[in-house]
């Protein structure tokens, strides 16, 4: 294992797993991890979750921070470069950029992630958030505490979430989503429809195909209207219609920027030493044969991990291949989905009864199953993701489906 | 070397289960089985990549 300095750029969960995996594989060398945020490197799934619940200590012990600052900068010997975002790479003299101090780097990973997409003309209203940092979270989680009138722009996931949260709480709760169905990207049109049962059985006003128009408000918002010509009146609104890749302080590096850090198969960047991990990343998935950019816990885990391991040993380097995996919580509901959402067909193999029984839907691409959705089947789901990373026939899976409904 | 579970963290996403399948199962209550307690011969790199992936850190490993 060779020394040299290793610098991470990124202080979320794939450049942590990067700093953690670089000592484990028995890096010697000096590691610094620059992030943009103030605070430890900290988990996200569970800001739109746990952390909105009603009762969550607000003095920050439920704060979903990942190792204390002595695990770090004591048992690892990383240095911590925080509160500071990076603000370029230099590949000829092989240099971070960050604040007024260039830092050397032999080896490099950069996990700068994504940020959450905002809502135009909404700057300086307060009441307006997005939900991606414990930032986001802690003023969300006020507001609700505070009983607002919630009004969600987005059903994804997160704007799901929190209507889950706030439902949780007895509290009126809008989301407006502009396309026919949530989840249309997640998960297709079909599902996205049943997942759309959920809210409404819950009691959310689910709206969809209209838009924001307007947000109106003297200094903090009052009102929100949509394309349909309707308002509904809000003290809150949680914008959740997606992240774009941080790669601005990129521009003009040498990388190629694409919709992410475009990479191979190996989340190697083309630049010298220079490797990608997490949101940021648009690589080559060799499971699929094709380029992918994913915003889940699971792969930003991985990469973090596989993208240091390449750095060290760039001659040993090996590809990175993922069935992609998410979930998401909504009211008492699980919502799980592995694989790839677009598809030929979607089939249902188990209905959606309201209460506890799942629901199970199968992707096909030509003749192999590529994705599966379940509510609340977390004892199949993950059978299926078995399936896909071998292969496994449209046929084979409708079989395997078939028996699973009988046992 | 035997696996030990944390309860308390487990909420039965089931990445382990994919990672290392003859080790863990989740069931329909969303109970973790452990289908082996100890790591099974030839299964050390499954088994850690599962507690490596566990989203909740409820897995390790003692002994």
């Amino acid at each position: 294992m060779h020394g040299g300095r290793l610098v991470v750029v990124g202080a979320s969960l794939a450049g942590l797993r990067a700093a953690e995996t670089a000592r484990k594989a028995g890096f010697g060398g000096a590691i610094t991890l620059v992030g943009a945020e103030e605070h430890l490197p900290y988990d996200r799934p569970p800001l739109s979750k746990a952390f909105l619940d009603r009762g969550a200590d607000s003095a920050g012990a439920c704060v979903p921070t990942f190792r204390p600052v002595e695990t770090l900068r004591d048992e690892l010997g990383v240095e911590l470069v925080l509160g500071n975002p990076a603000l370029a790479l230099h590949p000829a003299r092989k240099a971070v950029q960050v604040f007024d101090r260039e830092i050397r780097y032999d080896h490099a990973v950069i996990a700068t992630g994504a940020t959450a997409r905002r809502l135009p003309a909404t700057e300086g209203l307060r009441g307006v958030h997005t939900l991606r940092t414990l930032d986001d979270a802690v003023a969300v989680r006020a507001a609700l505490d505070a009983g607002a009138r919630t009004v969600v722009v987005g059903a994804g996931f997160i704007g799901s979430e929190v209507a889950s949260g706030a439902r949780k709480r007895g509290l009126e709760i809008t989301v407006v989503e502009a396309l026919p169905t949530p989840l249309v990207r997640a998960v297709g049109q079909a599902m996205g429809e049943v997942c759309a049962s959920l809210h409404r059985r819950n009691g959310t006003d689910l709206r969809c195909g209209v838009s924001v128009t307007e947000i109106q408000g003297d200094g903090r918002v009052e009102r929100v209207v949509l394309s349909d010509g309707s308002t509904v009146e809000a003290d809150l609104v949680v914008v959740g219609v997606g992240t774009e890749p941080a790669t601005g302080w990129l521009e003009g590096s040498g990388l190629t920027l694409d919709n992410g850090i475009v990479c191979d198969e190996t989340l190697f960047t083309g630049v010298e030493g220079v490797y990608a991990a997490g949101d940021v990343v648009r690589w080559r998935n060799p499971a699929f044969g094709r380029q992918m950019r994913l915003e889940h816990w699971t792969s930003a885990a991985e990469q973090g991990a596989a993208a240091v391991r390449n750095a060290l040993e760039p001659a040993a380097a090996r590809p990175y291949s993922t069935v992609p995996y998410f979930w998401s919580d909504w009211y008492d509901s699980r919502i799980q989905f592995v694989g790839l959402p677009q598809a030929d067909e979607v089939r249902v193999v188990e209905e959606h009864v309201p209460g506890r029984h799942r629901c199970v839907a199968l992707y096909r691409e030509g003749d192999r199953l590529t994705g599966a959705l379940t509510i609340d089947g977390q004892s199949v789901i993950m059978k299926y993701r078995g399936l896909i990373m071998k292969n496994a026939g449209w046929d084979e899976a409708l079989a395997f489906a078939e028996q699973r409904r009988a046992a | 070397m035997e696996i030990i579970v944390d309860r308390a963290r487990c909420t039965a996403l089931g990445i382990c289960e994919s990672l290392a399948p003859e080790v863990f199962e989740v069931d329909d209550q969303g109970d973790l089985l452990l289908k082996s307690n100890t790591v099974p011969e030839g299964q050390q790199g499954e088994v850690e990549a599962a507690i490596a992936g566990c989203p909740t850190e409820a897995l390790r490993l003692r002994g």
